[in-house]
């Protein structure tokens, strides 16, 4: 036993060691500097920052080199690295109002104060490949005179004029931190939310595209969908008030969705809401879209059955580094356990092969 | 917790743009203005996180959003003026300098670290923000109605 531990060190010492020379790949080729993948895997970073529930694009594109592009390794590393720090205290909620966006639209308004802006996006773009970007060129160039960015209202506000839709009304109970205390059902909404801005895209994706083919459908536009800066700001113990400690960029979604009323409530409309680290397009509308799926009790609608609907199913799958941590760890030794089920099975042959399990000798009596 | 003072208004106008700085910034406009002043730290440069929130709805109870990481660092002039900084990222020597900002702008030089360092800062940041908002202008969808052919 002690030898094969001494031979299983040796191996897995040269497999990284391997894993390093592969990670840098063919040496004649320039090496990539994390600043690059900072700046020009940008929404990798971002995506990395999201389910890594850490925002710092350096770390983020450090995480994404040593992980050779696996985006679900790389938030393993964050989270990981997360652990390391020790927590200040937590800042105040962003003020989303006062984003400085540099997308917002709406898919319910056309004409709406502060317009819609549509930033740089993919939207529109024909989807072919552009083979000028694998050849050398000059770095492209969107000259525009320098503005001021203004605040622009939230789209919902509008409909809560006429009382057409549910209010966010202002609160400041001390939310739950699912990273402080396990996640228990019933989970209330602030930690849904928790869960869900840092929950696996892909998983999130398939489960907001089910609300839409009809499990648990509620039938979402989005009201709004803006990108763009906001502050963060902490109240400072040894100040004695607070300060902006940074700024974030953020992507915040509200869906507008359909509802016919139930026994409390008037027919309005109601509210999703998805908020995520970094230029997190289809991450914030799915995250919308599946909050919404998942406060059907509280609005007093049917339970359905819809995956999406399921608080359970969708919190307890919904984070990539716990799903991949289970799941990969079925590939390392399980020689023990093995050993006990190939005897279990050879045992329950052999009584088979003899024709003389229990019911078959009672038979025989 | 004092009140919101014109002077803590002041205080916290500068805090925030020297956390906002870009990396090494304060730090190189300190050196350039020749101010090294001499300190002891209350707590040297120190790596941690915060959690951030955000509000259901934009507008309804909060909700924890995920971590950003911060660099804070206190220090006492050998003049007796404390001073602290809090930037965002992983940034001792920057959090050293806010800090060290911080407390000069409460001693005489408050005037020459204002011209030398904040100005600066604040001109930069506004620059780097206009022109990202003049790019977001030029993405502005302007609609126009198509006129129909009858009259």
């Amino acid at each position: 036993m002690y030898v094969a531990v001494k031979g299983g060190e040796r191996a897995i010492d040269n497999a990284h060691a391997w894993l390093a020379e592969e990670r840098r790949g063919d040496a004649g080729v320039t090496e990539l500097s994390t600043e690059q993948i900072r700046e020009q895997l940008a929404l990798a970073v971002n995506r990395v920052m999201a389910e890594g529930s850490l925002y710092d694009p350096d770390l983020a594109a450090l995480a994404i080199k040593q992980a050779r592009g696996d985006l679900i390794e790389a938030v393993f590393l964050i989270r990981a690295y997360r652990t390391t720090l020790p927590r200040f205290g937590h800042a105040r909620p962003v003020d989303t109002a006062a984003m400085r966006c540099e997308r917002r639209i709406s898919a319910t308004f056309k004409d709406l104060p502060g317009g819609q802006v549509l930033g740089p996006t993919f939207d529109y773009t024909h989807r072919l490949l552009d083979f000028k970007l694998a050849a050398d060129g000059e770095a492209p160039r969107m000259p525009a005179p320098p503005a001021e960015s203004q605040p622009v209202p939230h789209v919902t506000g509008f409909l809560n004029r006429e009382g057409l839709i549910e209010e966010a009304a202002p609160d400041d109970t001390p939310p739950p931190d699912l990273t402080r205390e396990p996640l228990e059902m019933p989970a209330s909404r602030p930690l849904r939310l928790q869960s869900l801005t840092r929950a696996d895209e892909g998983f999130t994706l398939a489960l907001a595209y089910s609300t839409q083919r009809g499990y648990a459908r509620n039938h979402a536009f989005v009201g709004e969908l803006r990108i763009g800066a906001v502050a963060v700001e902490m109240d400072i113990p040894e100040l004695g008030f607070a300060i902006e400690i940074g700024e974030v960029t953020l992507t915040e979604c509200e869906t507008v969705n359909q509802f016919k009323g139930s026994k409390t409530e008037p027919p309005q409309f109601t509210r999703g809401y998805g908020l995520v680290f970094g230029q997190s397009e289809r991450k914030s509308i799915s995250m919308a879209l599946v909050d919404r799926a998942l406060r059907w009790e509280e609005l007093g609608e049917d339970f359905t059955g819809a995956p999406a609907q399921d608080t359970e199913f969708v919190l307890y799958h919904a984070d990539n580094i716990q799903a991949t941590g289970f799941l990969e760890h079925i590939k390392l030794p399980h020689y023990v356990d093995f050993q006990s089920e190939l005897e279990l099975v050879r045992k329950l042959r052999r009584e088979a092969g003899a024709g003389d399990t229990p019911e078959q000798m009672e038979a025989a009596e | 917790m004092p009140l919101n003072t014109p002077e803590n208004g002041a205080r916290r106008d500068w805090l925030g743009c020297l956390a906002r700085a870009p990396e090494g910034r304060a730090a190189q406009l300190l050196t350039s203005a020749g101010l090294a002043p001499e300190f002891e730290y209350l707590r040297p440069p120190e790596i941690g996180s915060v959690m951030l929130r955000g509000r259901m709805g934009g507008s309804g109870g909060p909700f924890n959003l995920g971590e950003m990481t911060v660099t804070r660092c206190s220090l006492k002039l050998a003049t007796g003026e404390v001073g602290h900084g809090y930037v965002q990222g992983r940034r001792r020597d920057d959090a050293q300098a806010a800090a060290l900002v911080d407390a000069l702008m409460q001693t005489g030089m408050a005037t020459e670290i204002r011209h030398k360092v904040l100005d600066p800062l604040y001109a930069e940041e506004q620059t780097r923000r206009a022109a990202r908002a003049g790019k977001a202008a030029q993405t502005k969808v302007e609609f126009f109605t198509m006129v129909r052919g009858e009259d």
